[in-house]
């Protein structure tokens, strides 16, 4: 019995250097670059729609709500018409942590799983990703809250 | 001015989520996660805010963003009505983006197919 841990262990290890020897090795440099410049445009975008926003007259408050939704439905477009997968497989991080990642999150396992139904396909598995994010969002805000509430007076 | 800014802090906070990534083993979903809890939390502390004014959609349109509306509008709504607040606050906040992100993503995946295949 402890033969066979042993043997399990060691084979374990040897199958743990054999995946980091033959998978590629990202390359840091240039993968920051794009995520920057990525990830940065999107913001200036983003900067663009606010100020053309305030200059429409829109309240302070409603400017980002109304912003983050028209970058939420560019970046859903985007996602279906198939374009911002494209661009996520180089910028990385840099489609990925804008808000229009997350409704890239949200639309690309919904259409992959449209086979699976409208209720367990599309319904359930938007939130495969969206749904971490809603979850630690909440609770963590609703702690903040309440952490708030007893000590921050 | 406030492009370059937003470019930088934007570029910035997406290049520290790429570092991650490739640097440890955490995924697209673990960073989402953190990246938006540690939003909520910099917020409380009040680091976040002094960022949000120099960086604007740099800072806001990150999905540490979303964790900065949520914990904001947690606060200011315990600070009017209590516990309650604390339960409304965030998720009021945060309620245009999340129902933008639902009934969107929802249509998108109703009228495209995926283009993988091709």
């Amino acid at each position: 019995m402890e033969n066979t841990k042993k043997e399990r262990f060691h084979k374990q290890c040897k199958y743990n250097q054999y995946v980091k020897q033959k998978s590629p090795k990202p390359n840091f440099f240039k993968n920051a670059i794009w995520a920057f410049l990525v990830g940065g445009i999107i913001c200036i975008c983003g900067q663009f729609i606010m100020n053309t926003l305030k200059v429409i007259g829109l309240q302070k408050e409603e400017v980002g709500t109304a912003t983050s939704i028209i970058l939420i439905f560019l970046g859903a477009f985007l996602t279906g018409v198939g374009i911002y997968d494209k661009l996520g497989k180089r910028a990385g991080g840099g489609s990925i942590i804008p808000i229009t990642g997350f409704a890239n999150s949200i639309v690309s396992p919904a259409m992959e799983f449209k086979t699976e139904g409208y209720i367990f396909g599309i319904g359930a598995k938007m939130f495969i990703l969206a749904g971490p994010v809603l979850v630690y969002g909440f609770t963590s805000a609703v702690l903040v809250g309440l952490i708030y509430l007893f000590i921050g007076k | 001015m406030d492009y370059i800014r937003a470019f930088i802090v934007g570029g910035t906070i997406c290049v520290i989520g790429q570092l991650l990534m490739d640097g440890t083993k955490l995924t697209p979903a673990h960073v989402l996660v953190l990246f938006v809890t540690s939003g909520v939390i910099l917020t409380a502390l009040g680091i976040y805010e002094p960022i949000v004014k120099f960086g604007g959609a740099g800072a806001t349109v990150p999905i540490v963003g979303f964790g900065y509306t949520l914990a904001k509008g947690s606060i200011k709504a315990t600070k009017e009505s209590g516990i309650l607040g604390a339960f409304t606050g965030g998720v009021e906040a945060g309620a245009g983006g999340v129902a933008a992100a639902v009934v969107f993503g929802y249509l998108m995946a109703l009228i495209f197919n995926p283009k993988s295949k091709k």
